[in-house]
């Protein structure tokens, strides 16, 4: 299959990356860019793990071959920390002790951002509908949503 | 993932007329939520892909007199928070938002969801008993037909293998009308449905139901119009009985399979059920937008 060029930009930075179409922008962040964490939990949209906002909606970057991000504005995790500032949410995630394996997390972080970019001050009903594309096997999700709370309270 | 070959055009023309070049073998690439996991685990491997990622012109919900388009290639999230349509078509907004979750409806479209004709799809009863229209273009030109009508089989349409489906038309509701759409499945997100029901009820001067349509999900190889339960409906005054009878014919008419989701009895039963509460609840929303 012959490789393409493709222009990605990704948390503000552009890349050209040269590969083939079949890849998706999932395996292409984390191989080819170096950007490890973003992961793959199921591969086929049902988990979340893979978690990116493009154009700041969250996606399962698993599912968009890499193609089709082209031209498009591309957050990982790596992108939610600013000037090695972490995020209220990274923050809170840490203090509430919000995770185990930690395995799911990079996805967590970046729908719970996206989640309060919508809707600051969400229900905790909302909070659960918003990151219900996550699926956690380790905490239960109670000190996800707690501190998610507590992020939203001081933003 | 299989090699394919891999084309972005940028227009509607330039896809079809790809799709006529390159003939048979090809798939369609909309948002991939469905595309992409069948190409991964179950043995979808087309020869070439035509993506709609740079075709602008089938992105955009605008309204139509009183009625509303819906461009093929628009997201669920947009149909889900859209204003007009959740003023005035709020049912589809209500088969949008169940469409995975939130990273699923930020890519799959209203086109995928109908081509992809599941016969679980949960945007398209909605759409269906809001009377849509779509419009289906290939290389010889355009053409219309009713939704419902486009679904042949569990993953077949009208389609032909030069055409795609272009947008989704939905004609002014009547004044004293509502819809509602529920569906029954073990989890609130992510799941498949294993039943659903959209009702769409309007009501003359006299409170009497002069609209119904109804239509079920996953308990068909189609998205299945229920036209005896609606026929029923027409000309009767709403009540408790009414809902019960319309739900029994609702659950001779469909038509389940046992499957490892549930059996064809547990089906028959959701759909009764569903039907119930969806009558219920149109009929209550009409009387709440009435009264205000």
């Amino acid at each position: 299959m012959a490789k393409q060029s493709f222009k990605l930009m990704v948390n503000s930075s552009e890349y050209e990356v040269f590969t083939e179409p079949n890849r998706p922008l999932l395996d292409v962040v984390r191989e080819d860019l170096g950007l490890t964490g973003s992961k793959e939990g199921c591969g086929t949209g049902d988990c979340g793990a893979c978690t990116m906002l493009l154009d700041g909606a969250p996606v399962t970057s698993c599912l968009v071959l890499v193609g089709e991000a082209e031209n498009r504005d591309i957050i990982t995790v790596e992108g939610i920390a600013k000037n090695g500032q972490l995020h209220p949410v990274q923050a809170a995630f840490v203090e509430f002790g919000a995770l185990q394996c930690g395995f799911c997390i990079p996805g967590m972080i970046v729908s719970s951002v996206a989640l309060l970019d919508r809707n600051p001050h969400p229900t905790e009903e909302e909070i659960r509908y918003g990151i219900a594309g996550n699926l956690c096997r380790c905490t239960g999700y109670t000190k996800i949503v707690e501190a998610i709370q507590a992020a939203s309270s001081r933003m | 993932m299989y090699r394919f070959e891999y084309y972005r055009p940028t227009s509607v023309a330039e896809a079809v007329s790809l799709l006529r070049e390159k003939g048979e073998g090809g798939k369609i690439l909309a948002g991939g939520t469905d595309l992409i996991p069948q190409m991964k685990e179950r043995g979808r491997h087309p020869k070439y892909i035509v993506s709609l990622s740079l075709v602008n012109e089938l992105r955009g919900i605008s309204e139509d007199g009183g009625g509303l388009k819906i461009g093929a290639g628009t997201l669920m999230a947009h149909v889900a928070d859209n204003h007009v349509v959740k003023e005035r078509f709020n049912v589809l907004a209500q088969g949008a938002e169940l469409i995975g979750s939130f990273q699923t409806m930020n890519l799959a479209t209203v086109g995928g969801n109908v081509c992809n004709a599941a016969p679980s799809a949960d945007a398209v009863p909605a759409f269906i008993v809001m009377d849509a229209e779509v419009t289906i273009t290939g290389p010889d030109g355009s053409r219309t037909m009713p939704l419902w009508q486009v679904f042949e089989g569990p993953g077949r349409t009208a389609l032909k293998s030069d055409e795609i489906l272009t947008s989704v038309s939905i004609p002014t509701p009547a004044s004293r009308s509502a819809g509602i759409y529920i569906r029954h499945c073990p989890r609130k997100e992510l799941d498949i449905a294993i039943a659903g029901v959209g009702s769409y009820i309007g009501l003359d001067d006299n409170g009497s139901i002069n609209h119904a349509r109804v239509c079920l999900c996953a308990v068909a190889p189609v998205p299945l119009r229920a036209t005896k339960t609606e026929e029923f409906l027409v000309g009767k005054k709403p009540s408790e009985e009414v809902y019960e009878q319309a739900g029994q014919i609702a659950a001779e008419e469909a038509r389940p399979i046992t499957d490892m989701r549930g059996s064809a009895e547990f089906r028959r039963v959701l759909v009764k059920v569903l039907t119930i509460r969806t009558l219920n609840q149109a009929v209550d929303k009409i009387g709440l937008k009435t009264t205000r």
